[in-house]
């Protein structure tokens, strides 16, 4: 067996994994979902934006409910936290979810621009919500949130949902929502139809411009205005996942562990790097474009990650009852059990994902949805 | 701290109206997609394309159906966490492993393929595409078989043990979560149950077509497949169901004196009550018509083993609370100083009794000082509601004997190829539609709310695992979800009936148009 701290670096590096790939695979159907009214000026063009989404949306949703469940299995106490502190953040999510399916499923079933219309409403909601709560979300983290435990590890949480509406998490929110609306424009530039393309390429390089000046602004606003967190005292990496087993003190600054561990810096650096990538790749007629933006949404998702590091949840009013790697896993034996199963199972995923996207590949054109369609 | 009882009611009512909500659109996915598979089995090795068609008809009410299952399933991911934090808390260690693999194994290779499923006909082989749709075949109960386990666990937790630097429960083995015996009936029975529903769709859909005289040829070959594959399901649902019953009755013995309404102790072999009426207050049955021997053979397979009462079992409940309290005791002194022997033993010795004493919180904030008045009502909240048990057990139970009867008349009548000839028979495979959802809801009842008080059971009280949150965040979410859900169940009921209606000849699906079609999205 794997020592407990191994496996907790292990599974904190795998959850982040999750987040990436949920944010990469499923953060461009949300991005073209939330340009569905932007780039598509008819019912005909949006229905080519959804149609170059259709086939592999609900797999890639998957990435976020496999995230929610290894969460709850490797994390128990981040997730539970989490999920019932910001409860009506969460439950907005929620929503979000349960009307993709149904829209993507149900939009095309009447025959009626009226309806149409609706669903595209729905999912271009239900997207734009999704990418600014995500964002909303992280930027909490970095400021703590509101929770505390007693003796027996029940939390309790003092704040509600406009506590969580924060500038900086305000900011954070911009940040996710530009970062995922230019990789949905990069993939809509790859997939849809030559006039809604060109419309995508330019829409881009807007989003990836304006994410580029918010994510220094973020970054400098967590240099000078944040105060970081740390644990004080001796640090127990292989101990039982008591968050009150320990001692932790606010006032440090979140770019310790960037100096602690130097290589933490590629993350922010490929994000802008990446960012710059975009603008340079992004064109009709190849995937680097495309290639840009994952590599500039998975670097933005680690350098937030990187900088909490040990910290997963820290609180705000009880910093003692903040969450660490070190404090909130899983027993080892599940951490263990749960890695070997990813080991065995990530890989048959990527395998048989990739398939799919092979065999459904190629350009969504106007004429082709005529030929098949009568519009809708 | 004390917990807020409106919070535990609305939580626990959200809970049973989504995971009841859900319930409605698994089943038929679970059972539809073996009927597809089939379909596009015979489709590809008689090469006939009425029988491809066929996949792409039921596919469109598949797909409706399917979509709101996902959908309603996120729900019930998100609702441990938002709703029972320290639930999952408590037992995430061992609870979130099942639901995580279920992700990687199941869902994942189930999401991804249904895209090609839809759109992938004109872009990969027939024999490529059959694989598709036999692999979302197979997830799909893949995805059943690892939510169940997670089920089975709170139903009978094993492999497990409590942990008082943590304060939750860890896994010791995990080989005994995985082989579960309740994990394995409640598999079998449940997967068989959406395969009678699957099946009951098909059939009663199919029947419509020939009251009307429509679709004959195309309404006829389905009705076959699904008599078939009705009648091993609805064999399998009972004979398994059995199978249930018995591990019930070993390791869920108060559920299944309430099922029964046994208050007191028979001699063996007990006495099956067919029907009757359960007096809650005076702990009788009145007039309750009863068949001897048939219960004690259901609930221990033999004639000499006696099952216990619900009187009987809330004394050994008394008994547990009373040692609980000491492993509670030796618990709090752990948690301060981990290595004091003497409590190390008695929390080795009496910690499977520790839930019993958690039964203890909704009435005394320190289970140490309950008085034995607190005990004896502890002791009696570990009786579940009994006349809501007893009822929708019988329906279950009438229901599967209907449809064994139902598609064994069904078989007979397409081996026979008379599926048409009777008006009445096609009528009443119609009306029929319903009763599977009955039945499965019924189910859920029996298996969920007959656990009761226990989330998990002799583990952790329900009334315990709630979140820390306020009962007008919870009403709020509830009214939400009662709103949202009723609008989309109009939604859904309304496309199903335009699609069912609209049938193959009227989606031009079969007979073939001449230009060429693109279905089932």
């Amino acid at each position: 067996m794997l020592d407990y701290t191994t496996l907790r670096v292990i599974w904190w590096a795998l959850l982040g994994t999750l987040l990436i790939g949920f944010a990469v695979m499923d953060g461009f159907d949300f991005g073209v979902a939330g340009l569905l009214k932007i780039l598509g000026r008819n019912n005909e063009e949006r229905l080519v934006l959804l149609e170059g989404i259709e086939p592999t949306w609900e797999g890639n949703q998957v990435w976020f409910i496999l995230a929610g469940g290894a969460t709850f299995a490797a994390w128990p106490m981040l997730y539970a936290v989490s999920f019932s502190g910001m409860y009506f953040a969460i439950a907005l999510v929620l929503l979000a979810f349960i009307l993709r399916p149904v829209g993507f499923n149900f939009r095309g079933k009447v025959h009626d621009p009226r309806w149409a219309s609706l669903w595209d409403w729905v999912l271009t909601g239900s997207g734009l919500v999704v990418m600014l709560v995500a964002g909303v979300a992280f930027g909490n983290l970095f400021l703590g949130v509101p929770f505390q435990f007693d003796g027996d590890l029940r939390m309790s949480w003092q704040g509600g949902f406009f506590g969580l509406l924060h500038p900086f998490a305000l900011l954070t929110g911009l940040v996710s929502l530009s970062m995922l609306l230019a990789h949905g424009a990069c993939w809509a530039a790859l997939k849809a139809d030559h006039t809604i393309a060109a419309r995508a390429v330019k829409v881009a390089r807007w989003m990836t411009l304006i994410y580029a000046v918010l994510y220094v602004l973020a970054g400098v606003w967590v240099a000078y205005g944040i105060p970081g967190f740390a644990v004080v005292g001796p640090v127990l990496t292989d101990g039982a996942s008591n968050p009150l087993y320990k001692q932790v003190a606010q006032g440090g600054s979140w770019f310790a562990s960037y100096m602690q561990y130097p290589w933490f810096w590629a993350a922010p650096l490929l994000a802008l790097v990446s960012a710059v990538g975009v603008q340079l790749l992004i064109n009709r007629r190849n995937v680097a474009g495309f290639i840009a933006s994952s590599l500039m949404v998975g670097s933005t998702i680690a350098s937030a990650g990187f900088a909490l590091f040990p910290f997963l949840l820290p609180s705000s009013i009880d910093p003692r009852s903040s969450l660490t790697v070190w404090d909130a896993s899983s027993s080892q034996g599940t951490l263990q059990l749960m890695l070997l199963v990813t080991i065995v199972f990530l890989p048959i995923i990527i395998l048989y994902t990739s398939w799919v996207y092979r065999v459904m590949r190629g350009r969504v054109t106007l004429e082709e949805l005529r030929k098949a369609h009568g519009g809708y | 701290m004390i917990i807020d009882a409106d919070v535990v009611t609305l939580s626990r009512l959200q809970f049973a109206l989504t995971a009841l909500y859900h319930f409605l659109f698994v089943p038929l996915t679970l059972g539809l997609v073996w009927i597809l598979a089939i379909m596009e089995s015979v489709y590809v090795m008689t090469g006939r394309e009425v029988w491809k068609r066929m996949v792409q008809f039921w596919g469109v009410l598949f797909g409706i159906n399917f979509a709101m299952g996902v959908a309603t399933g996120v729900t019930m991911e998100f609702q441990f966490g938002m709703n029972w934090a320290y639930y999952s808390h408590y037992v995430g260690d061992i609870f979130g492993a099942p639901l995580a693999i279920e992700g990687l194994m199941a869902f994942f290779l189930e999401g991804t393929l249904v895209g090609v499923f839809f759109m992938g006909w004109d872009r990969i082989s027939r024999i490529k595409h059959l694989l598709v749709t036999w692999f979302l075949a197979l997830a799909t109960s893949l995805s059943a078989l690892w939510i169940l386990i997670a089920n089975a666990w709170m139903q009978h937790p094993v492999g497990a043990a409590f942990n008082p630097q943590t304060m939750r429960m860890e896994v010791t083995s995990f080989s005994d979560v995985l082989f579960n015996p309740v994990a394995q009936d409640k598999f079998v029975h449940t997967v068989s149950a959406g395969y009678v529903l699957g099946s009951m769709f098909v059939l009663s859909i199919s029947a419509w077509y020939l009251l009307r005289g429509r679709n004959v040829d195309f309404a006829k070959r389905s009705m076959t497949v699904a008599a078939s594959f009705g009648l091993a399901a609805a064999l399998s649902v009972v004979v398994l169901g059995d199978a249930s019953g018995y591990t019930v009755s070993l390791n869920q013995k108060m559920k299944m004196a309430s099922i029964e309404a046994m208050w007191h102790t028979e001699p063996a072999p007990a006495s099956f009550t067919l029907v009757g009426i359960p007096d809650v207050a005076q702990r009788r049955t009145i007039a309750a018509v009863k068949v001897p021997w048939v219960m004690g053979l259901i609930g221990t397979h033999s004639l000499d083993e006696t099952m216990p009462g619900i009187d009987e079992l809330v004394g050994v409940a008394k008994g547990r609370i009373v040692q609980g309290i000491q492993a509670y005791d030796a618990m709090l002194v752990l948690r301060e100083d981990k290595n004091n022997a003497q409590a190390k033993a008695t929390l080795a010795a009496h910690d499977t009794d520790m839930g019993y004493a958690l039964l203890l919180k909704r009435y005394v904030d320190d289970p140490r000082k309950a008085t034995p008045e607190d005990i004896q009502k502890a002791a009696d909240s570990t009786i579940p509601n009994v006349p809501v048990l007893f009822w929708s057990f019988r329906i279950m139970v009438g229901c599967g004997f209907y449809f064994i009867a139902l598609f064994g008349l069904s078989f007979w009548k397409a081996s026979k190829r008379q599926l048409d000839s009777q008006r009445w028979y096609l009528k009443l495979a119609l009306w029929s539609l319903p009763l599977p959802w009955l039945a499965a809801e019924m189910g859920w009842i029996v298996a969920e709310y007959g656990r009761q008080p226990w989330a998990i059971e002799g583990v952790l009280p329900t009334a315990l695992g709630v979140s820390s949150v306020t009962s007008g965040q919870v009403l709020a979410s509830l009214g939400g979800f009662v709103l949202f859900y009723t609008a989309l169940a109009i939604v859904d009921v309304t496309l199903m009936l335009k699609f069912a209606r609209k049938g193959p000849d009227g989606l031009g699906i079969w007979p073939p148009l001449s230009s060429s079609t693109t279905v089932g999205h």
